[in-house]
C-alpha cells in the first residue's frame, strides 16, 4: 500500500473537522459568545462607552487571545478519546498532516469568530469607524492568527493527553502567545487612532511574521514526537 | 558516575563564590549608584547563566530525543529545577534593583525583567506537565518537547520584547566589554565565573543525588526489602529506570 498524498490527507482531515464541527456546534458558538461577552465585561470593568488607540487594541486582541483558548482546549479532544489518534496511526499517512490540520481548523475556527468579533466590537466599544482601519487590520488578524493557530496546535496536543489539560493547555500556551500580543496589539494601536488613522507599522509585522514561521517550524519539527503511542 | 568529582568541584565553587562576594564588597569600585550597584555583580551573571541553563536544558531534550537515553531527559530536567531555582533569585534580585535605582519595585519599561519574567512563567508549568502524565516514557518525551520549544523561545522572547520603542532606560552592565572600567569589567567577570561553577555544582549535585537513590532502589529490591508490587508514586521528576554499569 502506497502512503497518500500529504496534501489529500489534510484536506480530508481538515474536511472531518469542518464537519464535527458543523455537527456538534462544540468551539465556534462558544467562541462568539465568549468574545461579546468579554466585551460587556471590558465594558464594565473599565468603564468606558468607547475605546480608541492602544485600549483598543489591546481589548480586542486579549479577547480574541482567551476566545482561541476554547478552541486549543477542544481541539484534539475528539482524536484523544475517541480513538481519532489510534485510526491516524493506524494508517500510512504522514503524521505532519495532522498538524497541519489542525492549525487550518484553528485558523478557520479564528476567522469565523472574527467574522462576529471585530464587527460587534465595531459597534459596541471602538470609537474610530471601523471601515478605515479595515484593510490594516486584516492584514494584523492574518498574522496574530497564523501565530495563534501554530501555537495552538502545538501545545494544544502537548496538553490533550495530561491529566490537567485543561489547565496545562492555556498556562503553557499563554507565555508562547505573550510575543505574538505584543507584535499585533501595537501594530494595531495606530489603525484604531482616531487622529491618524491607517499608517500601518510594518516592523511589528515583520516580527510577527517572522515569530510564526519560527514556531511553525518548531512545531513541524516536534510534532512527531508528541504522537508516538 | 555522577559522584566523581565532586568534592573538589565543589571546594573550588565554594572558594570561587567566596572570592567573588570578597571582592564585589571590598575591592570593586562604587560607580553610580553606589553601595546598590553591588547587586548587580550577582544579579546579571545568575540572569545570564539561568537563560544559558534553560537554552543548555533544550539542548539536552534534543539529545534525549535523538538517542532515546533517558539519561537526557534526567539531565535536562536537572538543568531546568537548577535554573528555575536561580531564576527566582534573579528575579528578586532584579525586583530590588529596580526598586533602589527606579524607585518602583516593577519596572515594565525594563525589557529584560519583562522577558525573563515570561520566561519564568513559561518554565513555571514545566514541572505541573510532567506531573500530569503518569507514564514515565511519554512523559519524558513530552517535557523534551516542551523542553526544547521553551529553549527556543527564550532567545526570541528577549529580541522581541526588546524591540519595543519605550525602553530608554540607560543599561547599565548592558555593553560589558564597553563602557565598564577595568576593576569592574574583572568583577564581573569573576563573578561569571564563579556562578557558572556555582551552577554546574548544584546541577551535578542533583544528578548524584538521583542517581545514588536509583542505585539505592535497585539494591533495595535485589535484597528483597522493596517490594516490587507497591504502587510507583506520581512524580515529575524523572526515574532512572535502569542503572547504566558504572563506566
Amino acid at each position: 500500500m502506497t502512503a497518500p498524498r500529504t496534501s489529500s490527507v489534510v484536506a480530508a482531515l481538515l474536511r472531518a473537522q469542518l464537519r464535527l464541527e458543523l455537527r456538534t456546534f462544540e468551539s465556534v458558538p462558544a467562541m462568539w459568545l465568549f468574545a461579546v461577552t468579554a466585551f460587556v465585561l471590558f465594558h464594565f470593568g473599565l468603564d468606558r462607552d468607547q475605546l480608541s488607540g492602544d485600549l483598543a487594541s489591546g481589548v480586542l486582541w486579549v479577547t480574541l487571545l482567551l476566545a482561541a483558548l476554547l478552541a486549543i482546549n477542544r481541539l484534539y479532544l475528539a482524536d484523544a478519546e475517541q480513538g481519532g489518534f489510534d485510526g491516524f496511526l493506524l494508517s500510512p499517512a504522514d503524521r505532519t498532516a495532522l498538524l497541519a490540520a489542525k492549525v487550518m481548523t484553528l485558523l478557520c475556527y479564528l476567522v469565523a469568530v472574527e467574522i462576529v468579533a471585530v464587527p460587534v466590537f465595531g459597534v459596541l466599544l471602538l470609537q474610530p469607524p471601523l471601515g478605515q482601519a479595515l484593510p490594516g487590520l486584516l492584514a494584523v488578524l492574518a498574522l496574530g492568527d497564523l501565530g495563534i493557530a501554530v501555537i495552538g496546535a502545538l501545545v494544544g496536543a502537548l496538553a490533550i493527553r495530561t491529566q490537567a489539560r485543561d489547565l496545562l493547555g492555556p498556562l503553557v500556551s499563554l507565555p508562547l502567545l505573550v510575543p505574538v500580543l505584543l507584535c499585533v496589539a501595537r501594530a494595531t494601536a495606530p489603525l484604531f487612532d482616531p487622529l491618524h488613522a491607517g499608517t500601518l507599522p510594518l516592523r511589528w509585522l515583520v516580527t510577527v511574521a517572522l515569530y510564526d514561521a519560527l514556531f511553525g517550524l518548531l512545531a513541524f519539527a516536534l510534532f512527531d514526537f508528541l504522537l508516538e503511542d | 558516575m555522577y559522584g566523581k568529582g565532586l568534592r573538589s568541584l565543589s571546594l573550588i565553587t565554594a572558594g570561587a563564590v567566596t572570592l567573588t562576594l570578597a571582592a564585589v564588597f571590598f575591592w570593586a569600585p562604587n560607580a553610580t549608584y553606589g553601595f546598590l550597584e553591588k547587586i548587580l555583580y550577582l544579579h546579571v551573571p545568575l540572569a545570564i547563566i539561568t537563560l544559558c541553563g534553560f537554552v543548555a536544558a533544550g539542548l539536552m531534550a534534543v539529545a534525549h530525543l535523538h538517542t532515546r537515553d533517558e539519561r537526557w531527559d534526567m539531565r535536562s530536567y536537572v538543568a531546568i529545577h537548577i535554573s528555575l531555582i536561580f531564576g527566582i533569585a534573579v528575579l528578586l534580585s532584579g525586583s530590588i534593583w529596580a526598586r533602589g535605582a527606579w524607585g518602583h519595585w516593577w519596572v515594565w519599561q525594563e525589557p529584560t525583567l519583562v522577558s525573563f519574567l515570561l520566561i519564568m512563567l513559561l518554565y513555571a508549568t514545566y514541572q505541573p506537565l510532567r506531573f500530569a502524565i503518569e507514564d514515565p516514557e511519554r512523559q519524558a518525551r513530552y517535557a523534551s518537547v516542551f523542553a526544547i520549544t521553551a529553549g527556543v523561545f527564550v532567545p526570541v522572547c528577549f529580541g522581541i520584547v526588546r524591540l519595543s520603542p519605550a525602553y530608554v532606560h540607560p543599561r547599565t552592565l548592558d555593553n560589558i566589554s564597553g563602557n565598564l572600567p577595568g576593576r569592574m569589567q574583572v568583577v564581573f567577570y569573576l563573578s561569571m565565573v564563579s556562578m557558572t561553577l556555582l551552577w554546574v555544582t548544584l546541577w551535578k549535585f542533583e544528578m548524584t543525588a538521583k542517581h545514588v537513590a536509583a542505585q539505592l532502589r535497585q539494591l533495595r529490591r535485589a535484597l528483597g526489602e522493596d517490594h516490587d508490587d507497591a504502587p510507583a508514586r506520581r512524580s515529575a521528576a524523572p526515574s532512572l529506570s535502569r542503572i547504566a554499569s558504572p563506566n
